[in-house]
């Protein structure tokens, strides 16, 4: 892919991810946040939560995929940061799906570098704010 | 609230983790990567690299033992059941591989009071074995004030 046929705005592709309690139990075992507001109803209730929501870095490490789909090699993310807006509930029989798209913020022919903007919702609701990826060229 | 005194504090180094090709591709799977060069060797190695590489946001493994050491400082004094996971970014300055052997330094870059909550502002940076920085990890977290 050549930088120089880019073009700010140009959409760069979507992931769709459909969110279990097996994906939150899958994602605190590979990532060491064992708090249990990401597996029990009773103790995110008794925080004051109306339930069990995914870690906020799953959301976040799930969205960049859309980019790094796009780039093919995830090592070309060189600088990646995200805002969390809203919780993502996610309900033991239904689970929740989290709808991502990326188009291109930027682009710096100097440096060989591309921001990637990605917007990321559940049930229409924005859940990532100010959501950026730095792709190297 | 957090003690603002802890702004500008900086944390023992943490001892070395060994980053390990199972770790990167549990992580990856957990994240939903498909990317063949975090899952396939031969392929990491295709595209140039050592070995497995490790997904954008799995320095939040090395920046989670980092935090330990703050959460647990009674003189920060952050009430772990009230933190709010507010921002995140990763600045690297190459791609985590298997094999790596990082360590990190934690520092609070600020800590600001928005009415009863506090919010405090974390950067870890992550060395590997020739204490070259591979990446810095910068968390923000709101700790919610009192009902």
């Amino acid at each position: 892919m050549d930088i120089l046929s880019l073009t700010v705005g140009q959409e760069i592709g979507s992931r769709t991810f459909h969110f279990t309690r097996d994906s939150l139990v899958k994602y605190a075992g590979a990532s060491g946040d064992f708090n249990p507001i990401h597996y029990r109803d009773d103790f995110a209730q008794s925080v004051g939560l109306d339930g069990v929501l995914a870690h906020g870095m799953l959301t976040m490490g799930a969205a960049v995929q859309a980019a790094v789909d796009w780039v093919g090699d995830s090592g070309k993310v060189i600088d990646y940061g995200v805002r969390f807006t809203k919780p993502v509930f996610v309900p033991a029989d239904t689970g929740a799906e989290v709808s991502v798209t990326g188009k291109i913020g930027a682009i710096d022919i100097e440096n060989k570098t591309v921001r990637v903007d990605l917007s990321a919702s559940c049930v229409e609701v924005a859940v990532l704010g100010k959501a950026q990826a730095v792709v190297k060229f | 609230m957090v003690n603002p005194n802890v702004q500008g504090k900086k944390y023992p180094e943490t001892e070395p983790y060994l980053v390990g090709r199972e770790k990167i591709r549990e992580f990856a799977k957990a994240v939903f990567s498909t990317n063949p060069i975090n899952l396939d060797v031969f392929a990491a190695q295709a595209a140039g690299y050592t070995d497995l590489v490790a997904p954008p946001t799995f320095a939040v493994v090395i920046q989670e033992r980092s935090l330990n050491a703050v959460l647990s400082d009674p003189e920060a004094d952050i009430d772990f059941s009230r933190v709010v996971h507010g921002d995140q970014r990763f600045v690297a300055s190459r791609a985590i591989v298997a094999g790596d052997e990082l360590t990190s330094v934690l520092t609070v870059a600020s800590v600001k009071s928005l009415g009863a909550h506090s919010m405090i502002t974390f950067n870890t940076e992550i060395f590997d074995a020739k204490k070259e920085l591979v990446s810095t990890a910068i968390s923000t977290l709101v700790v919610r004030g009192g009902e």
